[in-house]
């Protein structure tokens, strides 16, 4: 028995920040310190304020370090495990109260917070499965095999109203009949975990910290559709996340949770790991099942779909993790339980990655219906620098922008297709007053010009082309025709192209050209960048009444385009310049502008 | 896994392990240890350590072992403070295992103080 824990963050952000030396740093001390029969130390997944990583947090008393370092393990022994005293000046600064520490679950980072999805992640050790039974771990696919039939789990399912978390909001029990009623002596389960998405790693975290959840919810779909095998198609960009995968699915094994005859009843199943090579094609279903079957990753006609004719041929379901992730619970706590959560039509809770300009860079899960305001002013903790929020973008290569005007929009799958976004994997990427709107619809194309298959011509050369519009419309080349032909041209890319990939790829522009048209239009009309970002449109120059003339900006100007004498205002020579804005950075006066 | 039995066994085991990182809530029973230079030179750890076991081993999930500074009556150290919601704090002082043993379970599983190990009986 032990009588404190030491869990430290072992998520791919705080591992890339030295977590794993953490970890071993406190075996060491408290070895040292004789201590290491009192006190336990745990690998867990992400604790979602990635921001302030590495996390540790010690119990009993819930005490949430953050940003700590090796050198400040000793500290923390002597100090905190040892002699009981809590070292004060590590502590997440929100949890630091007069009479103590405050429990985490009271920070504005985690008060609106609904962990579903996420509720072990960051809770018990991955990579050890008696962790995971302890806190009701198959207990599901325990009760689905010895007291319901196929039917009642997919009538359960449906009635919970889980939809599907990739993006699209498919619900996963008509996925699930489809498959069922579907004949054939072979029908296979896959798990879509190639998160390609920039900026989007939920996906990666849960099965980081949680990943027996999607092994438990692929058996229970396995029984309920009558499958024996199943896939998850892993990103190899996840080294992590595959590695945790791999033990996990071994101590299934060994534990008799995964192969024969489990819990004595004549239901097979097992479970095999296919690893992407990161083509961002391959989250697309049919391009997914094609690369599994080892060919080359590219999308086909629907129907037939895959609940019909899917891999190999067979009848097959493919949900993304974090869908599986919801469904243990579904069946424990009930389709009411999980349908109490959320709106009308979107039930339960949305994990969001949270990135860009925003003060908690995190991971963060919520009800649906939560408003855009919430998740970005209280649990993102606002813009940094006082700066304004312009838009949100979500759903990645494939959503669109929601604009500080609908700001109070709640989130779920159907508000955020009127608006012309979309839910998306969970991508949320907020956008201050420094960014240029054409600039990110052009950096979305760039991505999915870069990530098109080639298969069919509308996303390959209409993709292709109308980036080259927005080149123009950035290097102030454009005219007003342009824009409405980019407008048809996006419309036509969605209408005709063969998968997802194509069919959503224009978003962006789309959702841009709706919210932001004059900002188009001052590219094309005044050849003007109003964020002052497309570099082709800018100048820069000096104020001749604010600057001093100390020469600084000169010194640092990387071509010697910035001349003049010292005590008299410099000049900037503008067919010099490669507007890099290392004078402005320099500048102590405010004398540089940009326009 | 043969039976959902095996699974029970396997829960229930760990459980009393991860009783230990459920965060403290306001109805919870808390035995705070001196830990202090002065509490650990007295033997404050093997008891501590003791409280926690005991606490662990019942599966008492109401209950929170935590350790402390210095409490400040450094001649009274081991010193063990029991914190029952509702009710006034008891202090029991010159604390060993043994006596740890009795607190839990007079004290915290069947509600009686245990007064002759409190401080005002000094």
């Amino acid at each position: 028995m032990y009588r404190a824990h030491i869990l430290v963050c072992g998520g791919t952000g705080c591992s890339s920040s030295n977590s794993k030396e953490i970890f071993a740093k406190f075996e060491s001390e408290l070895k040292a310190a004789g201590l290491d029969k009192e006190v336990k130390t745990i690998m867990t997944g992400c604790f979602g304020l990635c921001a302030l990583g590495p996390v540790v947090v010690v119990y009993p008393e819930g005490a949430f370090y953050s940003q700590v370092k090796v050198e400040d393990v000793p500290e923390i022994v002597s100090e905190h495990l040892l002699k009981g005293r809590i070292v004060t000046r590590l502590l997440y600064k929100e949890t630091v109260a007069e009479t103590g520490i405050r429990s985490l679950s009271e920070t504005n980072f985690y008060k609106k917070q609904h962990r579903v999805a996420l509720k072990l992640c960051g809770v018990i050790n991955p990579e050890n499965i008696d962790e995971y039974i302890a806190y009701d771990g198959y207990q599901a696919l325990a009760k689905v095999l010895t007291e319901m039939t196929p039917q009642e789990v997919i009538d359960v399912i449906s009635k919970s109203g889980l939809r599907g978390r990739g993006g699209a909001g498919f619900p996963t029990g008509r996925k699930w009949q489809f498959a069922r009623n579907s004949v054939s002596d072979k029908k296979y389960v896959c798990c879509n975990a190639d998160e390609g998405d920039p900026g989007a790693f939920m996906d990666r975290s849960v099965l980081e910290g949680d990943p027996h959840a999607v092994i438990e919810a692929m058996a229970i779909a396995a029984y309920a559709i009558g499958s024996d095998q199943g896939y998850v198609y892993i990103r190899a960009e996840y080294p992590i996340a595959v590695q945790r995968l791999q033990i996990a699915i071994k101590q299934a094994r060994e534990y008799g949770l995964l192969g024969k005859n489990i819990f004595g009843t004549d239901f097979n199943f097992d479970l095999d790991i296919r690893l992407g090579a990161g083509a961002f094609v391959c989250g697309e279903e049919t391009a997914l099942m094609t690369s599994i079957e080892g060919k080359r990753g590219e999308p086909r006609v629907r129907p037939p779909f895959p609940a019909v004719k899917g891999l190999f041929g067979q009848p097959t379901i493919l949900n993304n993790v974090e869908t599986y992730a919801n469904v243990a619970q579904i069946i424990l706590n009930g389709p009411e339980w999980f349908a109490s959560m959320g709106t009308e039509k979107s039930k339960g809770t949305k994990v969001f990655a949270l990135g860009g300009k925003i003060t908690n860079t995190g991971l963060v899960e919520i009800p649906m219906g939560t408003t855009l305001r919430e998740i970005v002013e209280d649990i993102g903790g606002g813009i940094p620098n006082g700066k304004k929020f312009k838009a949100a973008q979500t759903g990645g290569p494939s959503g669109g922008c929601i604009p500080a005007s609908l700001i109070d929009t709640p989130i779920d799958y159907d508000n955020l297709l009127a608006i012309g976004s979309m839910m998306g994997s969970g991508g949320l990427i907020v956008m201050d007053e420094d960014t240029c709107m054409v600039d990110i619809a052009k950096f979305f194309l760039e991505f999915t010009v870069e990530e098109s298959c080639g298969k069919c011509t509308p996303c390959r050369i209409g993709n292709k082309r109308l980036l080259e519009m927005l080149e123009k419309v950035t290097s102030g080349r454009a005219t007003m025709e342009d824009l409405d032909k980019m407008e048809k041209l996006c419309h036509y890319i969605k209408e005709n192209s063969l998968c997802g990939l194509g069919q959503t790829a224009p978003n962006p522009v789309l959702s841009t050209l709706r919210y932001f048209r004059e900002e188009y239009e001052a590219h094309v009309r005044d050849k003007r960048c109003p964020a002052g970002v497309c570099k082709k449109l800018i100048t820069y120059s000096i104020d001749p009444t604010k600057c001093i003339g100390c020469s600084k900006c000169a010194r640092n100007c990387p071509v010697e385009a910035i001349h003049g004498e010292i005590k008299k205002p410099y000049t900037i020579d503008t067919s010099k310049c490669i507007k890099c804005g290392a004078c402005i950075d320099q500048c102590r006066f405010k004398a540089i502008s940009k326009k | 896994m043969k039976s959902i039995q095996e699974l029970q066994a396997i829960k229930e085991k760990m459980q009393k392990m991860i009783n230990t990182r459920e965060t403290t809530d306001d109805s919870d029973i808390r035995i705070v240890v001196g830990m202090a230079t002065c509490g650990i030179a007295a033997g404050a750890r093997p008891v501590l350590n003791k409280l926690s076991d005991e606490v662990l081993s019942r599966g008492l999930h109401h209950v929170k072992v935590i350790q402390t500074g210095c409490i400040g009556m450094c001649r009274y150290e081991p010193i063990v403070e029991v914190f029952v919601p509702g009710q006034e704090k008891v202090t029991y002082i010159h604390m060993t295992p043994e006596k740890a043993v009795r607190v839990i379970n007079d004290h915290i599983v069947n509600g009686n103080v245990v007064q002759e190990y409190t401080v005002n009986k000094e």
